[in-house]
């Protein structure tokens, strides 16, 4: 089997690019094929690319408070493409009681600050669906 | 005996020590790790004398504060003639809840304002265009014109306060507006001083709230340093920062070192339009971070004075105020934990303990739900007390500059003096700051640092409390700050009411002048006033300028 491939995206105007370099870079160390949106995506852009780029999981980092928004775009539009098998998590500033609607909404895992990167790697490898 | 004897003589002395007394205890028992590195990853060894400092000329090196290099502090006597600045950054929806929140931290005893703007105002949109979407009020207030900032400011007296204005690509937009408030108000010229950030390099560099490439960009602040020092004599036209660079996950050397780099580029930029250095240096102010290792960070302050008053004189700057680095600090965000946030309260204190030993100007304590989200009304409370209590028990202000003569803080001073220098001479090699910039240096080694570190804390090689060790299994049970949910919908009605009932055609040929004179090399400050007094929003008066000024894409790297 092929290396994971992972689309690590920015969705919204929010700059705060640390955490999704952080992440992006461990999962390229973990072996996996890292993509990095760079910064101010929109759900359209951010999906166009996860089907062009042909990737198993994305990776949606924010942390301006606009997750209830953004996240849930890119996952509605992702079910809109078909991309169930593609996991979708994200991470930030992200209040515990956000967690439950943004779950609904198809994204799988939030992970917030704290998280030690071998724990996002570990989640990845043992749900991503190919 | 000369002191280069005394010296020589000390450090036969401790080598002695080292090889007798300390190896002793160190035979017996191991130190707990293998080596001390400090959060800029330089060794600090068991104990610091005399003989470490190199620079040890009191007069040249240190000197009294007050006097050149201004090393101790820019005031002979600092906290005993007047405190700092207690300015927490605040904003959140829309202008009437962050108004009442100005107003609820001025009544607990804060003494200036700091305002944060939401992403759609921080990158020139009105809270109805669609890259607004989700955004509005979450990282900040949304003012999208005059109208917002009449009511951000209603009832606040902006003749006797400060106010500081977290905003860069569109600092001249948002300025224009706080001046014509103020002119409303009639008191246009008392206006008490106040700062806008309008520090672009370090917007490329770390924070990415950016809108038009560097040329334009450049302009636009030398326009501002102009108008400034000629219209509004006491506003200070630009905070240039390092606190951003330092949360995007940069050494504290590094911190210092670009921030200082970028100083040194608009005072270029500013005298190359052939603006008097001592006309405009005396309005540049600074804006640190404070993090954890408590010696650092005040050597790191000191050492700012010291090489900023040493560059600005090498400049040319004749006047001793244009030699003055007078900074804001903020306790760091991303040191804060999000597991038993109770916890930040303590981290908070040492932070600003570091800022005001290390001779600060004014001051933000984050609070301890930041790792969460906005802060609550009782967490932002518990961290203005934290500085009210450092500033009226602790002690902490009787005499200037206490550490200074520490062996330990002059020799970390020193160090890190030398490293900022190390920094300029490689930025210089790559072509100056903006050349660094557009190669990628300072986001490549920013992101090398933030990597390092988290690797370490992954690693156990450093230790956050709560974070991954001294962790507990608990559902985090503070309350989170909640907004109004109408807030969104009234300032969208706000303004369409406002493009519907000013006058359009002005609104028009003021941004067609703006246009004009953005197209040429006029000054654009006086346009842009004219432009926001009929009530133009940011997002129009922002548009004119990204359609001349073009917008900044940046290179995607991790």
């Amino acid at each position: 089997m092929g290396k994971i491939r992972v689309l690590v995206a920015k969705p919204g105007l929010d700059g705060h690019d640390r955490g999704a370099k952080i992440v992006a870079r461990a999962l390229r160390d973990a072996g996996m094929e890292v993509i990095y949106s760079g910064l101010h995506q929109t759900a359209d852009q951010i999906i166009t690319t996860a089907i062009q780029e042909d990737v198993h999981v994305i990776g949606l980092s924010l942390l301006s408070g606009a997750h209830m928004t953004l996240f849930v775009d890119v996952a509605t539009l992702a079910k809109k493409h078909d991309l169930q098998n593609v996991l979708i998590i994200g991470g930030g500033i992200i209040p515990e009681d956000d967690i439950p609607a943004l779950k609904k909404a198809g994204i799988s895992a939030v992970f917030g600050p704290g998280t030690p990167v071998e724990k996002i790697v570990e989640y990845i490898e043992t749900y991503v669906k190919r | 005996m000369d002191e280069k004897n005394t010296k020589k003589m000390l450090s036969a002395a401790k080598k002695r020590w080292k090889d007798t007394t300390l190896q002793q205890t160190l035979t017996k028992n191991s130190e707990r790790i293998k080596s001390f590195h400090n959060l800029s990853n330089k060794e600090i060894t068991t104990l610091y004398t005399p003989d470490d400092i190199h620079k040890d000329d009191y007069l040249a090196n240190q000197n009294f504060p007050g006097q050149f290099p201004f090393l101790r502090g820019i005031h002979p006597n600092l906290y005993r003639g007047r405190l700092w600045t207690m300015r927490q950054f605040a904003g959140f929806g829309s202008a009437e809840e962050t108004n009442q929140r100005y107003k609820y931290l001025l009544d607990h005893g804060e003494t200036g304002l700091s305002v944060a703007f939401d992403y759609p105002t921080l990158y020139g949109y009105d809270t109805d265009h669609p890259c607004a979407r989700g955004e509005f009020g979450k990282c900040g207030v949304a003012v999208s014109s005059l109208k917002d900032m009449e009511i951000l400011f209603s009832g606040i007296p902006v003749d006797t306060i400060t106010t500081s204005m977290t905003i860069n690509g569109p600092a001249a937009i948002i300025w224009a507006m706080y001046i014509a408030n103020a002119e409303k108000q009639h008191i246009s010229k008392k206006i008490n001083g106040g700062t806008i950030q309008n520090d672009i390099l370090k917007e490329y560099i770390a924070q990415k709230s950016y809108i038009f490439p560097p040329e334009p960009s450049m302009r636009l602040i030398v326009d501002t340093f102009e108008y400034g020092f000629k219209e509004i004599p006491r506003w200070n036209t630009i905070s240039i920062s390092g606190y951003h660079i330092r949360e995007a996950g940069s050494t504290a050397i590094q911190e210092l070192a670009f921030t200082l780099a970028d100083g040194l580029e608009y005072v270029k930029a500013a005298t190359a339009r052939g603006l008097d250095i001592d006309a405009f240096a005396p309005r540049l102010s600074f804006f640190f971070n404070a993090h954890n290792d408590l010696f650092e960070e005040i050597a790191k302050y000191r050492a700012a004075r010291r090489i900023w008053a040493q560059e600005l004189k090498k400049m040319g700057a004749k006047k001793d105020r244009s030699l003055l680095m007078r900074f804001h600090t903020q306790t760091a965000g991303c040191s804060l934990s999000a597991q038993q946030p109770e916890i930040n309260i303590v981290r908070v204190t040492i932070q600003a303990l570091a800022a005001v030993l290390g001779g600060t100007q004014s001051l933000h304590t984050n609070s301890m739900d930041e790792a969460l989200a906005l802060p609550s009304e009782k967490a932002v409370r518990i961290a203005l007390r934290t500085q009210q209590i450092i500033a009226e028990e602790s002690g902490v202000t009787y005499t200037v500059d206490p550490l200074g003569g520490s062996y330990y803080v002059e020799w970390l001073t020193d160090m890190m003096e030398e490293e900022t220098y190390r920094y300029f001479d490689r930025i210089e090699r790559l072509g100056g700051v903006i050349p660094a910039i557009e190669k990628g240096f300072f986001q490549r080694e920013i992101a090398e640092s933030a990597y390092r570190y988290q690797k370490e804390i992954d690693n156990h090689e450093r230790i956050i409390v709560g974070v991954n060790d001294y962790q507990l299994d608990e559902t985090i049970g503070i309350p989170i700050l909640k907004m109004d949910e109408k807030g969104e919908e009234r300032q969208i009605n706000r303004l369409k009411k406002l493009r519907k009932n000013r006058d359009n055609q002005k609104v028009r040929e003021r941004l067609d002048q703006l246009r004009k004179a953005a197209e040429k090399d006029h000054n654009l400050m006086p346009f842009i006033l004219a432009c926001v007094k009929e009530y133009a929003t940011l997002g129009e008066t922002c548009q004119v300028l990204r359609d001349v000024f073009g917008e900044y894409q940046e290179l995607a790297i991790y």
